[in-house]
């Protein structure tokens, strides 16, 4: 287990290097970052100064290392749009984020889960109809426009709910709905299809032949052994929602990471955006990782690979 | 029973004594129709959109701005002069219709051409890190991985702002991010398939590594090639069209229908039908695929039920 443990963070720490090895060689690519600063006042001498001050006269390698170090320790530069500190730009938009993502999840399990069991334990009824139903049809609707169908029907049609920004409760519902909505989906497969295996399990059979009351059966037997699957997939979650909240901050106007990242990148706003890209990368990691380490405590199997 | 086993499941014996509506409705059952009917109507409107398309789908009359669809029968009678439009006109006066026929031409080369790559790359990678363990497979697994361990979309975002959108480039992309999966199957398959005996075999009357590869291993993967790709089709052109609505898509004006509904985003009070068919035809796509992926799944390959949970 531990090698195993190991191996998995040794590989995470290699894919952030990768990453920001990727996002320097792309901020290089896109031009002499001397080029975004300069203007009619400019001089060869103060830009051959501006040069040496940001190290451009070094090596490219010297040059990422500096670059790595200072956003290993959060310094990205100064955002060339708001003229402030790149990571503070940054993290003031994180806790909109986090809310946004917080929603969605309690929205996906609300809906997910117990509609997955209701599907399962009422097979073949109308129950079990609307959640194979919603499952298939949830993974193909797209979130941007789900979003934008919602606006529509709640806001503009209906006038219920805001829709845009952020506010009051009432501008958290249709943003859960749009992140969370595919993932409810894949928790109502996820849970359906474990609730199905263990229903039809030896241990539920003798329950049965026992005599033990079927709500018991349910809620007791089965269901606390199908939610394993459900929640080691709530790990995954935390990565999907992360790049679902890219679009969905977009289709609401939402001041988060994901909006951060697009503005930026539309702004040409080159410090902003690694250190957004950075940092998602490492949720991103981190989320696997977590993944990776409750598959493994739950199948042993695994640790062996 | 022996028409069972050869997946003929349009007339088995039971059903002889059926009446033919009988018939129809147990072929409507066991063959995915719905699917195959949208998904057959999507390639007629992809080759052959310039002749269903009424209207052409860049050039938009600024005069006929955010027009209805043709069932608005007040405003098409209070302007009686005016040219019907039959799912209305976008902000820039573009025909809505004409523009997601055109749309299904993007998606569908978008999809045809990453898929075709994708799996060609991902099988021979696949059966290379397969066959020849070791050191060739962790390393060609490793880089799998990465492509799961990234953020795809923050990716695109970057280097489509750096090198400029175009549809090479999101086809590049979507390549790079959508082989691993075919690997990994494949992998998987031909670990099973080298410890076979036909395979022994080959390699004791001197077969070389890349006709073993081709005669002996390719063949055996097929099925599971063809549910991965099934499967992969409907994730690919949302994928494709979360880009164009992010606006680092296919660049404009191109009809890519997830710029569609991006376009018509702002106008959503007034003119809902600019948004609301392309995202249709997105929906309408992605679904009609994964029905035939999972009906494909289970004829072909009923193992692989866990690759879609």
């Amino acid at each position: 287990m531990k090698v195993f443990i190991a191996r998995r963070f040794v590989y995470g720490l290699a894919v952030i290097l990768l990453v920001s090895f990727f996002i320097f060689a792309m901020s290089r690519m896109a031009g002499d970052p001397r080029d975004l600063y300069v203007d009619e006042y400019t001089t060869a001498e103060s830009y051959a100064a501006m040069g040496r001050a940001m190290g451009l006269d070094k090596p490219l390698v010297v040059q990422y290392l500096v670059w790595f170090g200072n956003a290993l320790t959060g310094d990205f530069g100064r955002s060339l749009f708001v003229r402030t500190s790149a990571l503070g730009v940054i993290t003031e938009r994180i806790p909109a984020t986090m809310q946004l993502t917080v929603g969605a999840f309690i929205f996906a399990l609300l809906t997910g889960i117990p509609l997955g069991v209701v599907s399962a334990v009422k097979r073949g009824t109308i129950w079990d109809y609307i959640g194979r139903t919603f499952a298939l049809y949830g993974q193909a609707l797209p979130a941007f426009w789900l979003g934008v169908m919602l606006i529509l029907i709640f806001s503009v049609e209906l006038g219920w709910l805001p829709t845009s920004k952020r506010g009051d409760w009432t501008h958290y519902v249709l943003p859960s709905v749009t992140l969370g909505w595919g993932s409810a989906a894949a928790f109502v497969r996820l849970t359906r299809s474990a609730m199905l295996e263990i229903l039809d399990s030896e241990f539920v059979k003798f329950a049965r032949a026992k005599g033990v009351a079927n709500q018991k059966i349910i809620w007791k037997h089965s269901f606390r052994n199908a939610l394993i699957a459900p929640l080691t997939f709530a790990g995954i979650l935390l990565a999907a929602f992360l790049t679902g909240a890219v679009v969905t901050e977009q289709v609401f106007a939402w001041p988060g990471l994901g909006r951060l990242a697009v503005t930026s990148v539309f702004n040409n706003d080159f410090p902003v955006m690694t250190g957004v890209v950075m940092m998602f990368a490492g949720f991103f990691v981190a989320a696997n990782f977590i993944v990776d380490m409750l598959y493994a405590l739950i199948d042993p199997r695994i640790r062996y690979e | 029973m022996a028409l069972a086993q050869e997946g003929i499941t349009e007339a088995p014996d039971l059903e002889l004594g059926r009446s033919r509506l009988g018939r129809w409705w147990v072929a409507f059952r066991n063959w995915p129709v719905i699917p195959i009917i949208i998904i057959g109507a999507l390639v007629a409107c992809a080759i052959f959109a310039p002749l269903i398309a009424n209207k052409d789908p860049y050039r938009g009359d600024l005069f006929y701005r955010n027009y209805p669809p043709f069932w608005y029968n007040e405003f098409y009678e209070a302007n009686p002069d005016d040219p019907r439009f039959i799912l209305g006109t976008g902000p820039q006066g573009r025909d809505v219709f004409s523009r997601v026929v055109y749309g299904a031409r993007i998606s569908m080369t978008v999809a045809a051409i990453v898929l075709t790559a994708g799996a060609v790359g991902g099988t021979v990678i696949g059966l290379v890190a397969g066959y020849f363990g070791g050191n060739v497979d962790e390393i060609l697994m490793r880089f799998a991985d990465l492509t799961f361990a990234v953020p795809f979309i923050l990716v695109a975002l970057v280097v489509v702002i750096v090198l400029g959108p175009s549809l090479t480039i999101i086809i590049v992309l979507l390549v790079a991010f959508s082989w691993a999966v075919f690997a990994r199957q494949v992998r998987g398959e031909a670990l099973v398939l080298r410890e076979q005996d036909y395979v022994s075999m080959a390699k004791v009357v001197g077969a070389s590594p890349v006709y073993i590869l081709y005669k002996h291993l390719l063949p055996g993967v097929f099925n599971t090639l063809m549910v991965v790709a099934s499967l992969r089709v409907g994730t690919l052109i949302l994928t494709e069209s979360v880009l164009s609505y992010l606006g680092v898509g296919v660049p404009p004006p191109t009809p890519a229908w997830g710029a569609m509904v991006s376009d018509g985003r702002d106008y959503i009070s007034s003119a809902w039908w600019v948004t609301f068919f392309p995202g249709l035809a997105i929906f309408l796509t992605v679904l009609a695929f994964n029905f035939l992926g999972d009906w494909l799944r289970d004829k072909l390959d009923p193992r692989l039920r866990q690759l879609a949970d």
